[in-house]
């Protein structure tokens, strides 16, 4: 097929196929450029940033790896991702059950509620929880934090199982149900194990959007609670140091491994809804 | 007869059950939102109406004022009595700087007019309004008394019509603020001029791309497709790192323009309009390219075959034929970016300069530095009106289920 279209070609439409590839060319440096420069960068033996790197060392690596200040966010990002990770994909996952066995009034109305947390614009909700958290004493907790990501993070759970549940086959529930398996035993033994890479998904979803989270953690979050963004905030604000291109190329390798674990997921997924 | 009854309402009842149930599986979900997220916003919005600052600290002069209804002269002597009262009580409760800060949001000189009143006011006074206005004449102007009359709540519209540069004068009518104190009708305007530019830049980049990824075979399209990805999953910290070392001034950028001569000495290209500009589309760019992709994977190639076929040119039948069909996914894409731009705070913050700054950096000014919750609310408010009615559009267009990742 696209060998005959090749050579059907006119010479017109081969200088606007290679216009096309020149144009998308640019926007792919466009956005990976910035991504690939800073890397080599966290791995020179000099304070500037700039090239030619003066030589190849791991000083930074080592700065950010013996540095409190950097391993206590990394710390401290772990513990509020993990932690909301495990709540949003619990309160998540239940949610959208019921939501794909929901058939009354008012549900696109609930759904709206339910992820509007991706919606409202992040200062918005930063603000609107200091306002509502200092009366209670939350702000400056992991559990104010905690309690502040798990509602960004449940709605990307929401809709990630959702969108795996409508690819489910109800009658395999149905079936575990006339066979005598009660409501508990039908929903870990099997319908948790053909959604569970959607579920994992989710929670991936809702992991990354703790640990990326920045405006939050500016607003809520006390000297004790600072994480790996809000540690690299102040670096690009104060000074940037080739400390800071040693933690950003720690999270770009992390956000590597995290898009490879969602791929395996989605063919994971696909391959079971083929099975099923 | 009977039996059909019966088994229809057993129906029914199962159900009703049924839904009952789905309820319970959302319920927690729900329930949690509510309390940590619906009710801090809800708070939040109701703070930019809600103002009882002046009457926590100033309850009788609060009171008083409601009985005075000719706004064209100042209030009788009852009221300057309980300004009065109100004065020495709170200079005594030390709340008296409370008071001078809420009066000073809506009063010029608002701060030094409560201080100096406090200090000169006699012990006793035959007639408090003689000895208020010698304390201070500007208490002989209804404006000054219009200003305690605004701040006496408990209700308020005097944060919103500021966060739009407006004001009421003693009397009630809505006037424009002076142009030295206007500031945040500019910033909205920013807001929304930056918001669209950003919108355009990301669609006249991301078109071609989209349609490359979707026109490719799909072992090759995907191998692109990473190229969106990854940056799409690189944290925004990152991203705008990465854009402050490759634009300042020792930066890549102009490090390399210098080398080949373009240019002898660095341009400003961070901390200006052209950070801004540069590091948003860049974090935007795949919100664009991701909702035009899936538009165009779905479109059939038989149409501009056929439109083709027929006699039409290359590019009649890409801009006749195509781009109509992708107007659902520009529309997608545009609304998301425009929506998640104008929210912006982070990015403008770090490349922006003191100029460049959109409505979100004001929202959290006035939250943080400058302690004006009022404000901020009302701002917030502003923003979140917009926010919900842009995405309001954007699902009666894309529906709920519309809303993809990854």
């Amino acid at each position: 097929m696209a060998a005959r279209n090749r050579t059907l070609r006119t010479p017109a439409e081969r200088a606007w196929s290679l216009a096309l590839w020149a144009v998308c060319a640019l926007v792919f440096v466009f956005l990976l450029a910035p991504i690939l420069a800073i890397m080599p960068l966290s791995f020179s033996s000099g304070q500037f940033l700039t090239y030619p790197i003066p030589g190849f060392s791991l000083r930074w690596y080592a700065e950010f790896f013996t540095s409190d200040k950097w391993l206590g966010g990394l710390k401290n990002s772990m513990i509020v991702g993990v932690a909301s990770t495990l709540l949003a994909t619990a309160l998540g996952t239940l949610a959208s059950l019921g939501l794909v066995r929901a058939r009354f009034r008012g549900k696109g109305l609930l759904m709206g509620l339910l992820i509007s947390p991706m919606i409202v614009p992040l200062v918005i909700t930063a603000v609107g929880f200091y306002f509502f958290f200092s009366p209670l004493g939350l702000t400056a907790s992991y559990t104010g934090l905690i309690l502040a990501h798990t509602a960004l993070a449940a709605p990307f759970v929401v809709v990630t199982v959702t969108a795996t549940l409508q690819g489910f086959d109800m009658n395999l529930a149905r079936a575990a149900a006339s066979l005598g398996a009660g409501p508990s035993t039908t929903f870990f033994k099997v319908i948790l194990p053909l959604i569970a890479p959607g579920v994992a998904s989710g929670a991936l979803f809702a992991f990354a959007t703790s640990f990326d989270e920045v405006v939050v953690v500016l607003f809520v979050a006390g000297p004790e609670q600072r994480t790996l963004p809000r540690e690299m905030f102040s670096g690009i604000r104060e000074n940037i140091s080739p400390t800071i291109t040693a933690a950003a190329t720690i999270l770009i390798l992390f956000s590597v491994a995290l898009l490879v674990a969602l791929e395996l997921l989605r063919r994971r997924n696909a391959r079971m809804r083929g099975a099923a | 007869m009977r039996d059909t009854d019966t088994l229809k309402d057993r129906l029914r009842r199962a159900e009703r059950m049924r839904q009952w149930k789905a309820f319970g599986l959302i319920a927690p979900l729900l329930g949690f939102l509510l309390v940590v997220f619906v009710a801090p916003i809800a708070s939040m919005m109701l703070r930019s109406v809600h103002d009882t600052e002046l009457r926590e600290v100033w309850p009788t002069v609060t009171r008083a004022i409601g009985d005075w209804h000719d706004r064209t002269r100042v209030p009788g002597e009852p009221v300057f009595a309980a300004l009065a009262a109100d004065l020495k009580a709170s200079q005594q409760a030390k709340s008296l700087p409370v008071a001078a800060r809420r009066l000073n949001y809506d009063l010029r000189n608002g701060r030094s007019l409560v201080f100096s009143t406090a200090r000169a006011l006699p012990e006793t006074a035959t007639s408090w309004t003689d000895a208020v206005t010698a304390a201070n004449p500007r208490w002989a102007d209804p404006e000054t008394w219009g200003a305690v009359a605004r701040a006496s709540g408990p209700a308020t519209g005097y944060f919103l019509l500021a966060a739009l540069d407006r004001n009421r004068t003693a009397t009630g009518r809505i006037v424009q603020a002076p142009p030295e104190e206007a500031l945040f009708v500019a910033v909205l305007k920013r807001t929304f001029v930056v918001g669209l530019a950003v919108t355009g830049l990301c669609l006249l980049l991301g078109y071609p791309v989209a349609y490359l990824l979707a026109t490719l075979p799909p072992d090759r399209g995907n191998l692109l497709m990473i190229l969106v990805l990854l940056p799409f999953w690189t944290s925004l910290l990152v991203r705008t790192a990465a854009w402050v070392v490759v634009l300042q001034e020792q930066g890549l950028v102009n490090n390399a323009l210098i080398w080949l001569g373009v240019i002898d000495r660095p341009m400003r290209l961070i901390y200006n309009q052209v950070g801004v500009y540069v590091a948003m589309t860049h974090i935007l760019l795949p919100f664009m390219i991701l909702p035009l992709y899936s538009v165009m994977k779905a479109i059939p190639p038989a149409y501009v075959r056929a439109a083709r076929s027929l006699g039409a040119s290359p590019t009649t039948a890409f801009l006749r034929v195509y781009v109509p069909q992708t107007l659902p996914g520009i529309g997608a894409g545009g609304l998301l970016v425009f929506i998640m731009a104008i929210g912006y705070y982070i990015t403008p913050a770090l490349v922006g300069g003191a100029g460049d700054q959109l409505i979100s950096y004001f929202i959290a000014y006035y939250t943080s530095s400058s302690v004006n919750w009022g404000l901020a609310s009302a701002l917030g408010a502003v923003l979140l009106s917009a926010t919900l009615a842009l995405y309001w559009v954007y699902n009666r267009l894309v529906g709920a289920d519309g809303v993809k990742l990854g």
